[in-house]
């Protein structure tokens, strides 16, 4: 099995506004890990769905419309129940500083709200990612 | 003492000299002091000139470049004629609420109202669909049924006000919508002043909300501009945008092109649907972005009035000057904005606003400080409608024409926006034009590259965004008000879609709709059909999902 990180980035509920998940992609990409890139308006089955089959590391989801509460949660049930809990789920969009604690308690491990700078966010993914596997190597 | 000449201090001669070796002297010290570790461009990482002069504007007949090709303005009064309209997007949870929100900016001196719809109205589907799950009213406003549109304008005398609805995929009901509420307040068509955005082939190449696939689509879009071209002379059939497309991460060029040949295709089709052109182009309108870069909006401005007046005289053979003439609406650019200290936004809102002034703007819309954290509070959208109005009243940018034409930049700015617009053009065309370009994905790459460009440029601190990669504040907490539209909202759409279809008589639902798929079978213009639906007050999903059942759905593939 390669050593690359390998990430789905996707994009839940109606929003469109692709701009930041595309940069966020060719940020993971330079930096060498290996991007699935979902497309748009993915429903929290296929956002799973997809990472079990590409067998990810971490899934990125991009949410600006207001609907991350509803959304994150219901991706998160949907891991647990398949299995996939210990894939890092992070993410980013427009969510107030409660909505984000909140939905850090249901285990989302980690939301960006704008102005955070790429570099920050492929450094989390790397750190996330290096400890997941490490604790994998002790089981 | 020294002798104090009494004659002319120099001669002519000796002074054109001095002139000539000062630039010389003058280009030295530049160099030399310049500081060589910062790149001087533009937001759209153009590089820009130290200084320009005469030298950069050899070209321009200025005495005469004045009315066509309208590079200094459309109308020939510009704001001492009429000033620009006062128009604040607006729109949020219940038709209720928004009503109310209208009501206040109209109150407050708002001239005309520009309604934001939900993300499941812009996607045609009803407020209690499943996609719709937690969607509803945190956007804009929600909009199921007719019910729902009567309501936003309750106490408004659609006769009196004119307005603008941003809406694109399902644009053809909510015009619908529209012509059936100011029917009911005794309004016709023919005296309905306004826009409908109706632009999908940005949504193509940017904000990405559709339904249709393309083809069907523009179809929809053309008989809209017919209906509109009859029926509503008073109606702005199209806002041919390049907002979105800037705010996708385009560069001012690429938005300036992308849209333009966007209209251009649209022009094309009404003309292939047998359309005269001088009939439809009057009401063509446009939407441009204002971002922060002041000289290269003002220059963005006047390259598209001259660009397109020269098109449409000569390409598309139009003889009526009001054909020529492109009218626009701008709103201050929403990804220039920042939700670190977010008062920062007011400011940065009001150098937008200015130059989309001195650009020669036919209609503006200028940001809440709090886009960035959520839908406007009351107090943010005050402040962003009172940014206009000292612009309007206090700073004298209205009393003259195209104030900066005449600048050595300003102008070298324009000439080279329009010689690289034609360039994008050239290759459009090489392409295969607009609809071959999206189906490839070349105008999405443009833009996804620019904008990694832009986003590069700040994570390493090459372009400094004030309090966000520097002059930050540590802990910052926010202390504005902040909007918020909970879960509510569906509820009382529920009941409200629940009410209509209570109302309404089944039958006629049922046949309207059926109609509706037979005229789109039959490639008739779908709008007196949807008008039929819409008044007998079928809801926004059963109309789109009937025009769905021919044109079907379409699926963006990811690597778009």
């Amino acid at each position: 099995m390669s050593d690359k990180i390998r990430i789905l980035l996707a994009k839940a509920g109606l929003d469109g506004h692709d701009r930041g998940i595309k940069v966020i992609a060719a940020a993971f990409r330079d930096a060498g890990f290996e991007v699935i890139y979902t497309g748009l308006r993915q429903t929290p089955e296929m956002i799973v769905d997809a990472a079990l089959q590409e067998d990810v590391d971490a899934v990125g989801v991009s949410i600006l419309s207001g609907a991350h509460m509803t959304l994150f949660p219901a991706i998160r049930k949907l891991m647990e129940e398949r299995n996939c809990a210990d894939m890092i789920l992070f993410g980013g969009g427009i969510m107030s500083e409660d909505d984000i604690t909140d939905l850090g308690r249901q285990g989302v491990s980690k939301l960006y709200g704008p102005g955070t700078s790429t570099i920050e966010i492929v450094e989390y993914v790397k750190g996330a990612v290096a400890k997941k596997r490490a604790g994998e190597k002790l089981v | 003492m020294a002798e104090i000449r009494n004659q002319a201090v120099i001669s002519e001669q000796q002074f054109a000299e001095a002139l000539k070796k000062a630039y010389s002297e003058w280009k030295t010290a530049a160099d030399a002091t310049t500081n060589k570790n910062k790149k001087y461009v533009t937001v759209s990482s153009e590089p820009v000139n130290p200084l320009y002069t005469p030298a950069d504007t050899k070209s321009i007949d200025f005495l005469h470049d004045v009315g066509f090709p309208d590079t200094r303005g459309v109308h020939p009064s510009m704001y001492r004629g009429k000033p620009w309209t006062m128009r604040q997007f607006s729109g949020m949870g219940t038709p209720e609420q928004t009503n109310q929100r209208y009501h206040f900016l109209l109150n407050q001196g708002q001239h005309g109202l520009s309604v934001a719809f939900d993300l499941p109205t812009l996607m045609g589907y009803d407020s209690d669909h499943e996609r719709s799950l937690g969607e509803v009213g945190k956007c804009g406003v929600a909009v199921d049924t007719l019910l729902d549109m009567e309501k936003i304008f309750k106490g408004i005398d659609l006769g009196k006000i004119s307005t603008s609805m941003t809406i694109n995929a399902p644009a053809s009901v909510l015009l619908a919508m529209y012509i059936v509420v100011a029917e009911k307040q005794g309004v016709p068509p023919e005296k309905l002043r306004g826009t409908l955005q109706n632009d999908i082939l940005k949504e193509y190449i940017a904000q990405k909300e559709w339904i249709y696939p393309p083809e069907a689509s523009v179809k929809l879009i053309v008989d809209t501009i017919e209906f509109g071209t009859k029926q509503m002379p008073l109606w702005n059939t199209i806002s041919i945008s390049g907002y979105h497309i800037r705010e996708a991460g385009a560069t001012a060029v690429q938005e300036l092109a992308f849209t333009l040949a966007d209209g251009f295709t649209y022009i094309e089709k009404s003309i292939e649907r047998g359309l005269d052109v001088d009939e439809f182009a009057p009401r063509l309108s446009f939407f441009f972005n204002a971002h922060m870069d002041f000289f290269e909006e003002i220059a963005k401005y006047r390259a598209a009035r001259r660009i397109y007046a020269k098109r449409m005289r000569y390409k598309y053979g139009a003889k009526s000057e009001r054909s020529w003439m492109l009218r626009f609406h701008t709103q201050t650019a929403g990804c220039s904005l920042n939700a670190q200290q977010p008062e920062l936004n007011l400011i940065r809102t009001a150098y937008e606003a200015m130059s989309a002034v001195l650009g020669g703007t036919q209609s503006l819309h200028t940001n809440s400080m709090d886009e960035t954290l959520a839908l406007p509070s009351d107090k943010a959208a005050l402040l962003a409608l009172r940014t206009q109005q000292i612009l309007a009243e206090e700073t004298g940018v209205i009393n003259s024409i195209d104030p900066l034409a005449g600048s050595y930049y300003v102008e070298a700015l324009t000439n080279r926006m329009e010689a690289e617009c034609e360039a994008y053009f050239a290759e459009i065309d090489r392409r295969g034009g607009v609809l071959r370009c999206i189906e490839e994905g070349f105008l999405q790459r443009e833009i996804a590259k620019a904008a990694y460009t832009y986003q590069r440029e700040i994570d390493n601190k090459e372009r400094i965004i004030v309090g966000v990669n520097e002059y930050v504040l540590e802990n910052e907490r926010i202390d504005i008000p902040i909007l918020k539209i909970d879960e509510s909202v569906a509820e009382s759409q529920l009941q409200s879609i629940n009410k209509a279809k209570s109302i309404r008589d089944q039958d006629k639902v049922t046949r309207t709709l059926n109609d509706l798929r037979q005229a789109c079978r039959d490639n008739k213009n779908t709008m007196p059909f949807i008008i039929d639906c819409v008044r007998q007050y079928a809801t926004m999903g059963e109309i789109c999902d009937a025009m769905k059942d021919v044109y079907g759905e379409y699926i963006e593939p990811p690597n778009l």
